[in-house]
C-alpha cells in the first residue's frame, strides 16, 4: 500500500527530496546570469522564494487588501484573519505556547533592537554586564553596545576556539550576578556553527540572566522548540527561510513581554487614548504600533507551509549531503582554508585562499553565474578574531544541487589559476 | 579631444580585441599585477579610500603643471582597474582631469565595478583623483 509520502513527486523511493521537482517551485532559479545558468549560493544572506509565497503576496492584494484589526467590513475581516493565521503558524513552527507571544517586526534586527530598547532599558543598569559571543552578526552586537552606552553597562565577549565553537568554560567564567543578559546566535551566518543554546541558556539562568537567541540563521535548517529549550527571547527573519523580506518576529516568554514597556507609540498598540495619556493594549498588539507589513506577513504563512510540506528533517538531510560534499571538494583545493570547522554545523562554508583576495573570487565567479557572498558578512569583529579581512562564503538551501557544487568548484579552480 | 580622451579611446580599442570575459579579466589581472608599486611614504592610513570589501590607496604629486598619481589595492581586479585609471589620468593637467569623465570603464564593460560603490573604492577613487587635481589648480 502506498502512503501519500511515497507517491509524492517531491520524495523519491528512498525517502529523499527530489530536488529537480523542488527547483520548479522557485521561478528565479530558472534564469541565466552572464549567459550561464544561475547558481545561487548566497542563501545565508537571503533565500529565494517559492511560487506559493510569491502568489500569496499577489493574491493578498488582489483579493483581501484592507487595514487589519480596525474595519468591520468583509475585506478587513479577511485580511485580519490571514494576518493572524500567520501568527498561529509561526507559533506552531517554533512551538511557542501561545500566539500572543509572537510579535511581528521588520526582521531579526528590529526584534533585537526592540528587546534592547524596552527590556534592556528597564532591566539593565550602571555596572551590569551583557555577554555576546565573538561570532555575532552586527545586529546582535550594536544594539547591545548602544544600550550599554545608554545605561552605563558593559558588553563582554564570549570567546571562541579556532574551529569557531564557543568556549563554554570561558563562558562560565564570565557568568556572575552582574550579567543580566546573554545574546548569542543559534547558528553563525559566517561560520555555520550551531551553538549549544540549551546549555548556554541553562547556565545563564543559574545567575539570573535572560537569554536572547538570534535565530536568523537557524530557522531554515533546525527544528525550533522555544519551550523545550526554555528560551527567553528568540528572534527571526522571514526572508532567511523562503519567506518575504520586511517581516520577522520576536518570541518572548509571556511574563517578560508583559512586564516590558511598549517600543513604538501609535495606532494599534493602545487600548485608549485621551489628551492626557494612553493605556496600553494587550499582547502582542502592545508592540505592533502602526499599520504593519500585512501582505508579506500573510505570505510568510505560505513559506512555513512549504517548509512543513517538505519537512525540515528531509531538508536537513539534503543540505548536510551538500555540506559534506562541498567541504570535501573545497578542502582538496591547494591553499584553501575553511573558516568555521565546528563539529555541529549547518550548510554554510566560509573559506579563504592563500594569496587571493575574496573580492576577486566574488567577481570572477559572478562572471560564471555563481552567486557567492564575499566580505565580512556583517561580522567584522569575528574577522578580526581570525586575523582576516573577509571570506568567500557558499551557503546552501533545499534547492541546491551536487552539480551546482561541481560548477562552483571548477569555477573556483579556474579563478585561482587566473589570480595567482 | 584632450589627451585623457585620446588615452581612453586607446584603452577601449585594446579591449575590443577580447572576445571572452576571461580574456578581458585575465588582462585586467595582469596589468594589476604589473602596476608600479606605490612609494612607501604614500602607503599610509590617510591615503586609504575604503570600500566595503577591498581597499584602495591613492596619492598624487604635482610637478611642471602635471599631476602624477600613485595607487594600490589589496584586491587584484580592482588593482587592474586602478592601473587603467592611472594610465588615463596620470601626468595630465588638472583642468583636463577635472573636466573628463572615465567613460572608458563603461565601454570596456566594467561599469558594474564603478557603481558597486559599497564593495570597492573605485568610484570614490575617481572622485578623489579629481579633488586632488582641483586642489593643485588653486
Ligand atoms: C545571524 C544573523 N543575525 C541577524 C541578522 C539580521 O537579519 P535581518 O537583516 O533580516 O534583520 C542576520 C542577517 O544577515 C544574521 O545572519
Amino acid at each position: 500500500m502506498n502512503s501519500t509520502a511515497e507517491i509524492s513527486p517531491y520524495v523519491d523511493h528512498n525517502g529523499n527530496l527530489v530536488v529537480e521537482r523542488i527547483r520548479k517551485d522557485f521561478p528565479i532559479l530558472n534564469q541565466r546570469i552572464n549567459d550561464k545558468p544561475l547558481v545561487y549560493f548566497d542563501n545565508a544572506a537571503s533565500t529565494q522564494k517559492p511560487k506559493v509565497v510569491i502568489d500569496s503576496i499577489s493574491n493578498y492584494y488582489q483579493t483581501m487588501n484592507a487595514n487589519i484589526h480596525r474595519g468591520i467590513h468583509t475585506l478587513a475581516e479577511r485580511a485580519t484573519v490571514a494576518y493572524e493565521d500567520t501568527r498561529i503558524s509561526l507559533q506552531k513552527f517554533i512551538n511557542a505556547s501561545s500566539s500572543e507571544q509572537i510579535i511581528f517586526t521588520r526582521g531579526a534586527t528590529e526584534a533585537i533592537n526592540l528587546i534592547a530598547s524596552t527590556y534592556g532599558v528597564q532591566n539593565i543598569a550602571q555596572g551590569d554586564c551583557i555577554l555576546v559571543s565573538a561570532m555575532e552578526h552586527h545586529s546582535n552586537i550594536v544594539p547591545w553596545q548602544i544600550l550599554a552606552a545608554r545605561v552605563g553597562a558593559q558588553v563582554k565577549i564570549i570567546p571562541i576556539n579556532d574551529s569557531g565553537e564557543l568556549i563554554l568554560e570561558a563562558y562560565q567564567a564570565l557568568l556572575n550576578e552582574k550579567v543580566k543578559l546573554v545574546a548569542v546566535n543559534h547558528v553563525s551566518n559566517t561560520l555555520g556553527t550551531i551553538n549549544p543554546i540549551e546549555t548556554i541558556t541553562e547556565l545563564a539562568h543559574k545567575v539570573g540572566a535572560v537569554v536572547v537567541i538570534d535565530g536568523a540563521q537557524s530557522v531554515s535548517h533546525l527544528d525550533i522548540d522555544v519551550q523545550a529549550l526554555d528560551i527567553d527571547f528568540f528572534v527571526l527573519s522571514s526572508h532567511k527561510f523562503y519567506g518575504p523580506t520586511g517581516i520577522g518576529a520576536l518570541y518572548g516568554k509571556k511574563h517578560l513581554l508583559e512586564q516590558m514597556p511598549p517600543y513604538h507609540g501609535g495606532g494599534e498598540m493602545i487600548k485608549e487614548v485621551t489628551y492626557e495619556g494612553f493605556s496600553i493594549n494587550e499582547l502582542p498588539y502592545k508592540f505592533e504600533a502602526g499599520t504593519p507589513n500585512i501582505a508579506d506577513t500573510v505570505a510568510l504563512k505560505s513559506a512555513i507551509d512549504y517548509i512543513n510540506f517538505l519537512s525540515k528533517d528531509k531538508i536537513r538531510t539534503h543540505e548536510n549531503h551538500l555540506l559534506n560534499y562541498a567541504t570535501s571538494l573545497l578542502t582538496a583545493i591547494d591553499g584553501l582554508k575553511i573558516i568555521g570547522t565546528a563539529k555541529e554545523k549547518v550548510s554554510v562554508i566560509s573559506f579563504v585562499i592563500e594569496g587571493v583576495h575574496h573580492q576577486d573570487i566574488g567577481i570572477l565567479l559572478d562572471q560564471k553565474g555563481i552567486a557567492l557572498r564575499t566580505g565580512h558578512h556583517c561580522t567584522q569583529p569575528l574577522m578580526g578574531r581570525f586575523g582576516i579581512s573577509g571570506t568567500s562564503r557558499a551557503s546552501f538551501a533545499v534547492y541546491n544541487t551536487i552539480e551546482e557544487i561541481d560548477i562552483m568548484v571548477d569555477a573556483l579552480k579556474n579563478a585561482i589559476k587566473m589570480l595567482r | 579631444m584632450n589627451a585623457i580622451e585620446t588615452i581612453q579611446d586607446q584603452v577601449i580599442s585594446e579591449f575590443e580585441l577580447f572576445d571572452e570575459w576571461d580574456e578581458k579579466y585575465g588582462y585586467i589581472i595582469e596589468i594589476g599585477k604589473k602596476l608600479t608599486p606605490m612609494p612607501d611614504q604614500y602607503k599610509v592610513q590617510e591615503n586609504i579610500i575604503r570600500g566595503c570589501q577591498s581597499t584602495v590607496w591613492l596619492a598624487s604629486e604635482y610637478k611642471n603643471g602635471l599631476v602624477t598619481y600613485y595607487a594600490e589595492s589589496d584586491a587584484i581586479i580592482v588593482k587592474g582597474l586602478v592601473s587603467l585609471l592611472i594610465k588615463v589620468y596620470s601626468n595630465q593637467e588638472p583642468k583636463d582631469i577635472i573636466s573628463t569623465e572615465p567613460y572608458f570603464i563603461e565601454s570596456i564593460g566594467m561599469k558594474q565595478h564603478l557603481s558597486m560603490t559599497r564593495s570597492n573604492g573605485l568610484s570614490a577613487m575617481v572622485k578623489q583623483m579629481k579633488i586632488e587635481a582641483l586642489a593643485y589648480m588653486n
